[in-house]
């Protein structure tokens, strides 16, 4: 059985259409590996195994009856708490949500069932998507399974850990400023976040409306290029939705996994490196430029000289539409109620509720979004910062000039020690600084492993213009076939 | 505090500024910003959705019809429209509102810098229109406990949120001033001409009873020959056209006691109140809360097309105004008149008979007249009176061929009001056609003659003003039913003279 | 220009959070540092720079006016920490309504 947790998505299912295994089994090996690690990762918030093996049986029935499977029926999958899930509580992280039970399914929930894809349950991440290590989360950090006592990255630290601790081929994630990448670097994966617009945002519960994306989780190029084209896709319930064909992306990573990069430029950016990068990850990534020369590319520095204010803006947009996003938690329609004796007014038991039920750093974040948008500082602020985002777009568009795809490390650092950063919010907030950019100007980007820094993972982050998806998955499959073995494989047991 | 002052004393003193903010709830079928009913009346909460209960993940999609019926009132409004516009979020925390936060639009509405022309007492004034923007509507909060279903004294309230997520458009006018006393009129008018304008475009059922056209009043007053405008009070709940008169007239009767007595005026929402005519004090503006306005990042921009408005505009139907001075040439009306008409509330009834066939003198003889006393008596519009135009011109034209007498007719028109009965089975179910058979009225005036036989002989002398005596007793003695033209000839024949 | 202790409870209220002293002196102290390092955007960002509030260049994104099936009242209801005849039940009301 254990075997089957070690497939990759797409083995597994060619396995189950071929009929080789059996959805079921599949599930069931992987409910197994579940019960006997996730107590030392805490990946899982909910482990919802009813459902699984029912999606599962209906893949099999659908086999049996002679159907036309869907590219990733019968895998299982890993779901970050933040997307909806219908009868099938979603906290976000977050103790003001505990317990609720969603009456509907976000669109790539539905899409995902559609597919025959097996959800396993749902993943801890950082309350509301706000952190980059997951320890933000109101039931507990969860622990990366390449070393325990490290971060597994956030803000989908959940689905990560799960992922690479085999718990799952395939995970759901969400990246308003690198909570895909930064996890997926840190836990040896790929992990893409998609163009803005490009998989619906309907159900994912909104921290920054113009910046959130979901996207996939896997241990290979191709499984996740696999999930992206089974999530993409235009949808009329999402207004930021674009109404045009999906790219290319499993093509790309096929046709990038025979390793000819011929013709391409691959631009590095200059800002993206330097202090506060170790050399570990510096030494990494300097090889993989190496190896992506070796397979055809042309490898060029540029420059984006306005890439270093993306971190202050990004702490003012995300903040600032997070005040307005969450301020529905009021315990009125759902969710959390504290204070109401009686005796207290509705305003008292509001203000109890959300103080009682969102976390340090959540509140943090809505009373710095809340100062953003208040009169007298909102030009200053976050007009400002809407500015800086032009201005990164401007830098984009004059690299992609010249370059086709732009490269960075995904993180300055490997994973952190668990609580080292939790007391220095501007510290953490530095997790991100080589994948805002991307975020800001809305643009696909992806984390492909590119090697180990005293035993743990370092990501490659490939950044290429909107709706150029293909790109990044072909420069991504390209520098994984460059590699002997998978890094994953060098995780240690659990 | 009790009002000493006349409204002529304010008169003399002040000069009122008014501007009027008008919430009008669109007619589309679905919700602004989700596929839900917007159906009045129905069960709590039975047409909510995630989008409209705010729930985590959900988002909205703008409903086209909204974007449309907008455009249709600035267009009607005549302002310009926007080439380009955003939604905007305005934050506040308050239960009617399910994301604690309206999506609305602030600096960047979709129609600017109109006018509407209204008629007070003959004269014109031309109200300029600041903005009409689209925004979402509340829940309704019911208040639970209290004496009088207001907030104070509630021990707690209870939330509906059918009602949330409607398309609200609102209408912003600029301040208004340089009306003096008429200030109360013109608001009144202002209102009572955009929703004959609303409902001649067929964006909302314009129904203040429902709550479906909502006016918040804004007053201030400053003394004569000043220039600077005097502290503004914004007086909501104004939910009747008789109420905005009252609403405007009180306020300027408050602040003017007010400022005579070296008091200021405060900033602030005022609540009207139907029972008292008054206004009791509300949140004060200048504690204000901060809205903090965004572009709302789920909703992209709005850029109509220019040949959409252009088709939009091609397709507006004859406006009110327009089709008054339509009706005024048609019916050869005076200035005077259409105002009397107008006022009456018959302007559309008299030119619908005339188009059925009467004359436009009698069609105005019988609206204005018979029909205004009887709508008035029984407390209604004489739009809401059960006889339909054509059924005043059936009667019409059965006193114009001798059928009914004037007398017989206003019987018919009475009949029809009471059953809802055509005029012609009124006459029938009720006998009332007039006595034409000449043996039955010779029968009656030679009963007359011998009943009267002195009031006979002064008519044979030559009286002939005498003879009125007899026609009545002819006409009583057939009911009405016989035309009192044709008795007098009868019996002036039968007396034997010619009557001159 | 540090922001005060006041300042944030005054943002706190209107951002309905009923922060402890405790919490207060920590986030003055921490908005301090943060706003100091993403005051930042005051350096690049010129008056002939216009402000990116969407990632996508998409506009006029709408919808026919067709009802589609509203969500089951009992459903609606189900998550509400109060309800009474049908409707969300809420502790008495302070302030007026907007």
């Amino acid at each position: 059985m254990t075997e089957l947790t070690r497939l990759t998505a797409a083995a597994t299912a060619e396995a189950v259409a071929a009929g080789t295994v059996s959805a079921v089994d599949v599930t069931e090996a992987h409910l197994a590996r579940i019960a006997a690690v996730d107590y030392r990762l805490h990946a899982f918030l909910q482990v919802d195994a009813e459902g699984a093996l029912q999606a599962a049986r209906a893949v099999d029935a659908a086999r049996a009856n002679g159907d036309r499977l869907g590219a990733l029926a019968g895998v299982p999958l890993a779901l970050k708490d933040v997307v909806v899930t219908k009868d099938l509580e979603t906290t976000s992280g977050s103790a003001i949500l505990k317990g609720w039970i969603p009456p509907y399914d976000a669109t790539i929930t539905r899409r995902l069932r559609e597919a025959g894809v097996v959800i396993l349950g749902k993943t801890n991440m950082d309350e509301f998507a706000m952190g980059s290590s997951t320890e933000n989360s109101a039931f507990g950090p969860t622990h990366n399974p390449w070393d325990l006592a490290r971060v597994p990255g956030g803000s989908s630290g959940g689905s990560s850990a799960a992922v690479a601790g085999f718990e799952a081929p395939l995970g759901i994630g969400t990246d308003t400023g690198g909570s895909i990448r930064q996890p997926a670097a840190v836990c040896g994966l790929v992990g893409a976040k998609p163009t803005y617009g490009g998989v619906s945002r309907y159900g994912l519960i909104a921290f920054s409306s113009s910046l959130d994306q979901a996207g996939p989780f896997a241990r290979t190029v191709l499984d996740a290029a696999l999930l992206h084209e089974v999530i993409a896709g235009h949808d009329p319930a999402d207004s930021t939705s674009i109404d045009a064909p999906v790219p290319p992306v499993v093509a790309a990573a096929r046709s990038g996994a025979t390793g000819d990069l011929g013709g391409l430029t691959v631009g590095v950016v200059t800002e993206l490196s330097g202090e506060g990068y170790q050399p570990g990850v510096t030494a990494a990534f300097a090889d993989a430029l190496t190896r992506l020369e070796a397979a055809g590319a042309k490898v060029a520095e540029v420059s984006c000289r306005h890439f270093g204010y993306a971190l202050p803006a990004y702490y003012l947009i995300a903040p600032s539409e997070a005040s307005s996003n969450l301020a529905r938690f009021d315990g009125v329609r759902y969710g959390l109620r504290v204070g109401d004796d009686g005796t207290r007014t509705l305003e008292e038991v509001m203000a109890l509720t959300r103080e009682a039920g969102f976390g340090a750093e959540v509140k943090r974040r809505i009373i710095l979004g809340t100062y953003a948008l208040s009169s007298g500082y909102y030009a200053a602020y976050y007009g400002q910062a809407q500015k800086v985002r032009t201005l990164i777009t401007r830098d984009f568009r004059a690299a992609f000039e010249t370059c086709d795809v732009l490269v960075s490390p995904t993180t300055p650092t490997v994973a952190f020690p668990i609580g080292e950063r939790a007391d220095d919010p501007m510290a953490m907030y530095a997790a991100d600084l080589c994948t805002l950019p991307a975020s800001l100007a809305g643009l696909p980007a992806l984390s492909v492993p590119c090697g180990l820094s005293e035993g743990l993972p370092v990501g490659l982050q490939v950044m290429a213009p909107a709706l150029a998806d293909d790109r990044i998955y072909r420069v991504a499959a390209a520098l994984e076939a460059s590699y002997d073995s998978p890094f994953i494989d060098e995780a240690p047991e659990l | 505090m009790t009002q000493t002052l006349s409204y002529d004393d304010v008169i003399a003193r002040y000069e009122p500024v008014i501007g009027l903010e008008t919430h009008v709830e669109l007619g589309t079928a679905s919700k602004m910003f989700c596929g839900c009913s917007t159906t009045f009346g129905a069960e709590p909460n039975t047409q909510t959705c995630p989008v409209c209960l705010g729930l985590p993940g959900s988002l909205p999609v703008t409903n086209a019809a909204a974007i449309e019926f907008t455009i249709r009132i600035g267009l009607a409004l005549n302002c310009e429209i926007a080439r380009w516009c955003r939604f905007a979020r305005k934050n506040y925390f308050y239960p009617d509102m399910p994301k604690d936060f309206q999506i609305s639009q602030y600096d960047e509405p979709l129609c600017t810098d109109g006018w509407l022309d209204v008629d007070v007492d003959g004269q014109t004034v031309r109200v300029e229109i600041e903005r009409v923007h689209l925004e979402e509507d509340t829940g309704k909060t019911l208040h639970v406990g209290g004496a009088t279903g207001r907030i104070h004294g509630a021990t707690h309230s209870l939330v509906d949120y059918n009602r949330a997520g409607i398309p609200l458009v609102e209408v912003v006018t600029k301040p208004v001033a340089g009306i003096g006393s008429r200030a109360p009129q013109v608001a009144k008018a202002y209102v009572t001409e955009l929703r004959d304008i609303l409902r001649t475009l067929g964006v909302s059922d314009v129904r203040m009873e429902q709550g479906s056209l909502r006016c918040d009043v804004n007053t201030s007053l400053r003394p004569i020959a000043a220039s600077a405008l005097g502290t503004r009070t914004e007086t909501k709940n104004v939910n009747s056209l008789r109420s905005v008169e009252r609403a405007v007239r009180s306020e300027m009767l408050r602040q003017a006691e007010l400022l005579d007595t070296g008091r200021r005026i405060v900033q602030e929402t005022r609540h009207f109140q139907e029972d008292t005519g008054r206004s009791r004090p509300g949140r004060s503006k200048e504690e204000a809360t901060d809205y903090r306005y965004f572009p709302e990042p789920d909703l992209v921009p709005l850029a109509p097309e220019p040949t959409w408005v252009d088709t939009i505009k091609a397709s507006l139907p004859e406006l009110p105004s327009a089709r008054r001075r339509r009706i005024a040439g048609e019916l050869g009306a005076s200035d005077r008149d259409m105002i009397a008409m107008a006022n009456t509330g018959v302007v559309d009834l008299v030119a619908v008979t005339v188009a059925a066939g009467a004359s436009a003198a009698e069609a105005r003889n019988w609206w204005m007249g018979h029909l205004a006393q009887q709508a008035n008596a029984t407390d209604v519009e004489p739009a809401a009176l059960s006889i339909t135009p054509e059924q005043v011109a059936r009667v019409i034209a059965l006193v114009a061929d001798g059928t009914l007498s004037t007398g017989l007719a206003r019987q018919v028109v009475d009949g029809v009001l009471e059953t809802g009965h055509d005029p012609d089975r009124v006459i029938d179910e009720r006998g009332l056609r007039t006595v034409t058979d000449a043996g039955t009225l010779t029968a009656a005036i030679d009963e007359a003659i011998a009943a009267h036989p002195d009031i006979a002989d002064k008519v044979r002398g030559g009286k002939v003003a005498a003879a009125g005596v007899l026609v009545g007793a002819v006409m009583k003695a057939t009911r009405g039913q016989a035309d009192a033209a044709s008795v007098r000839a009868l019996l002036l024949d039968r007396l034997g003279t010619d009557g001159e | 220009m540090p922001i005060t202790r006041d300042e944030v409870a005054h943002l706190a209220q209107l951002a309905r959070l009923a922060v402890t002293d405790e919490e207060l002196d920590v986030f003055a102290g921490q908005l301090d540092v943060i706003l100091a390092a993403v005051a930042r955007v005051g350096e690049v960002a010129a008056d002939d720079i216009a402000p990116m509030t969407h990632a996508v260049p998409l506009t006029n994104v709408l919808r026919p006016d067709v009802i589609t099936p509203s969500l089951p009242r009992e459903q609606a209801l189900a998550a509400a920490p109060a309800t009474e005849g049908g409707r969300f039940r809420v502790p008495q009301i302070l302030e007026d309504e907007q």
